[in-house]
């Protein structure tokens, strides 16, 4: 009886050692060598793999920037400058630090807004329903709201507003990491300029039909009529297909554009209450007061 | 037994609530609105301005590039604007509105009725005044005729498949037509088989159109090589692949053309706008319209004008009936659904189909219960259950190497489903997006 533990004990051992011997020259043979730095940056990088960098997954840029010899091209929008620089720090490199940013939807097609002409009965995608027909509006480039962008998106950052109709992008937890813009259908996210106090200044429409047409579809199309264009003291907006778009770099936040917009198609998110003009204030007493009786 | 392909299909309730009817001439609209992307490559270019008199027949934009084709005006009068006008999927186009007066055609048109069975052009001639009249295959896929008899080097036709089979519910604008026009039908065929230089040519007929059958077997007896097929009746039948399978066994390879196995196939409407191009000298300006639908007065057939408004159909029909849910531009299978009854017609636009409210609503979707019904039905052998998860999850590659490119969006999937999944709808999507990665990919 124990004769059979021990020799169950001594073959086994055998067995153990023969085969750490033979793993251990296979291993020295087959060996690849990787360099330690990839694990440290990615352990820096927010291992959310979202692909906002334009690589796949956070290992992937990790690789990446441990190989190149610079930064150029190179930049996790989700970590921002704060990552990048401690990056920098490890591969001893200079890190190149970008502006941080945030995605904003450039429609205001609410459903009050912009009227359904008809019912979609179709699957529930935005890119299919794109590809099929117009949409339910008679606007071709708004808003579908089958929420494509809010699954997309990893870090919750989106959600459906059920009044409007429309996404939303929650502000503190958007990372600005490209997931949406790739997937609307209609291009209407864009990655604008973040602001202090996440204060906001945009176009809210996409709207590309001359000016009529537009208006009649959307209350608050862009008509395309040049007034913003004209007031904009830092030239920062451009006017293209009857349509303002306000470059996000240029902008200074001045707020003279909002206002001159006939349809409000020019949001501004973020400031204090304008003060009225005198004139205005009496017209809107004048309003209150008549609610009132 | 009767002749039909071998993989899946389905089988509709036929619904051809017009297939008696003759065709009527619908009256010339007051304004017209032709599109000039009515084929399926680039936009025509339009040559003429605003102001501008025309005179029907006459040429108004011009077919640039590869896959584009002619456009003509299809009435006299005015050149009002031209402007965008929503088209079939509700985007807006650049089209030619034209205000009518009067109804004075090209001099060079011939307006009579009088056959006209000589045969007076070589077969370069042929092609080109195919090209010139603006023909493409009217069975909807609005592919350039000229381009399609322009066979790639190396390749030959052994035969000509006419299709007459209309396997869509409700549609009867094939039908019409073959009693109609069955010898001036005849006459093109003859047309199409010098222009490709076979000398056999098979009409394909479901038997549900037993007199349509009877007709063109009576008149093909006078002509050389013209044989009617009797086939069994099966959706999807009319699709080129199908029909070739059921009338002369071949199997179009995976990724082909009909070519390949020596067959070019086209469509009864097609070979007449041949014949009149070729014959009488008149371009594609007007076509036969099925206007159609359970809670419609009078469904009828309509030799229409190219361009006229949908909602002028409906008003010939006997106006909009109360209980309307939907207004489908073809048939109820591969149709699409307007947002707007001003959308004009086009080459490619075989019927106006009004659904009752009642069938126009998706039913809900319930998860897939593995039931393989949509495999059975597939006219290509595909696995639809298993496309529209690959397509769901942007699966691309995998769902290549599943030969979705061959998916003929028949809608036979959609159709069968006991789950009433939007097979189709993903497997569309998936579709477009590899024909992307593909595009990508040869340059």
């Amino acid at each position: 009886m124990t004769s059979t533990i021990v020799y169950t004990i001594i073959s086994l051992s055998i067995l153990g050692a023969v085969a750490a011997i033979v793993l251990y020259f296979v291993a020295q043979r087959f060996k690849v060598y990787e360099d330690p730095r990839i694990d440290l940056v990615e352990a820096e990088l927010p291992a959310a793999n979202c692909g906002g960098c334009g690589y796949a997954g956070c290992r992937n840029l990790a690789e990446t920037l441990v190989k190149s010899e610079t930064f150029e091209g190179l930049y996790c929008p989700v970590g921002g400058n704060e990552v990048m620089a401690r990056i920098a720090g490890i591969l001893g490199r200079e890190a190149i630090e970008q502006e941080a940013r945030i995605a904003v939807l450039r429609c205001n097609g609410t459903c009050e807004h912009c009227p359904r002409t008809n019912i979609y009965n179709g699957a529930h995608s935005c890119t299919i329903a794109s590809a099929l027909y117009s949409g339910e509006t008679g606007c071709h480039y708004g808003c579908h709201g089958f929420s494509d962008c809010v699954l997309v998106c990893s870090f919750n950052a989106l959600h459906m507003d059920p009044v409007t109709g429309l996404p939303v992008v929650d502000d503190q937890k958007c990372t600005a990491c490209g997931a949406c813009v790739k997937a609307c259908p209609r291009n209407l996210f864009e990655l604008r300029k973040r602001w202090k106090g996440d204060k906001k200044i945009y176009v809210a429409c996409m709207n590309e039909d001359k000016g009529g047409l537009a208006k009649k579809n959307c209350e608050v199309a862009c008509i395309g009529c040049n007034k913003c264009f004209k007031v904009c003291p830092h030239e920062a907006i451009v006017m293209k297909n009857n349509l303002a778009f306000i470059d996000s770099d240029k902008c200074k936040l001045c707020r003279k554009c909002p206002p001159e917009c006939p349809t409000h198609a020019i949001i501004e998110i973020g400031f204090p209450a304008r003060k009225l003009k005198i004139d205005e204030q009496i017209a809107e007493s004048t309003v209150n007061t008549k609610k009132e009786e | 037994m009767l002749k039909t392909f071998h993989k899946g299909g389905i089988h509709p309730p036929e619904n051809k609530l017009s297939a008696q009817k003759p065709v009527q001439d619908l009256p010339v609209p007051r304004s017209v609105a032709i599109l000039l992307s009515q084929h399926m490559g680039a936009p025509a270019k339009a040559l003429v301005n605003k102001g501008d008199d025309v005179k029907t027949g006459q040429l108004i934009g011009q077919g640039e590039g590869f896959l584009s084709g002619n456009i003509h005006s299809s009435v006299s009068g005015r050149v009002a604007k031209i402007e965008e006008v929503q088209d079939v999927s509700g985007y807006r186009r650049q089209a030619v509105f034209i205000d009518v007066t009067g109804d004075e055609w090209e001099n060079n048109i011939k307006r009579d009725l009088v056959l006209d069975k000589e045969i007076r052009y070589d077969n370069a001639e042929i092609l080109k005044r195919i090209a010139e009249a603006g023909i493409v295959g009217l069975g909807g896929a609005t592919f350039p005729t000229h381009v399609k008899l322009t066979l790639p080097r190396g390749k030959k036709a052994e035969c000509l498949i006419i299709n007459g089979v209309e396997c869509e519910p409700y549609l009867t604008s094939d039908h019409a037509l073959m009693l109609e026009k069955g010898e001036e039908i005849m006459v093109g065929i003859q047309l199409l088989k010098k222009a490709l230089q076979v000398n056999m040519a098979y009409i394909g007929i479901e038997n549900n159109k037993p007199d349509a059958i009877d007709h063109m077997r009576r008149l093909a007896l006078a002509y050389e090589g013209i044989k009617v097929c009797s086939l069994e009746v099966k959706y999807p039948q009319g699709g080129e692949k199908q029909l070739i399978q059921a009338i002369v066994g071949r199997e179009v390879p995976s990724g082909g053309l009909p070519v390949d196995v020596g067959v070019v196939a086209f469509n009864v409407g097609t070979v007449f706008a041949v014949y009149e191009a070729l014959q009488k000298n008149k371009p594609l300006i007007e076509r036969i319209v099925t206007i159609t639908g359970k809670g419609l007065k009078n469904p009828a057939n309509f030799r229409t004008r190219i361009g006229t408004p949908i909602s002028v159909l409906i008003e010939a029909a006997g106006g909009m009936p109360d209980n309307a849910g939907k207004v489908i531009s073809g048939g109820p299978m591969m149709g699409k659904a307007l947002s707007n009854t001003e959308v004009p017609v086009v080459k490619g636009t075989s019927g106006i189909l009004i659904l009752p409210e009642e069938e126009s609503t998706r039913p809900v979707i319930q998860p897939c219960i593995r039931c393989a019904k949509c495999v059975s039905v597939c006219p290509m052998g595909l696995e639809p259950y298993l496309l529209m998860p690959l397509s769901q999850q942007s699966l691309f590659d995998r769902l290549e190497l599943e030969h979705v490119m061959d998916c003929i969006e028949c809608g036979s999937c959609s159709y069968s489903c006991p789950a009433n999944l939007p097979l189709l709808d993903f497997i569309r999507l998936g579709k477009s997006n590899i024909g992307k990665i593909i595009r990508t990919r040869k340059k």
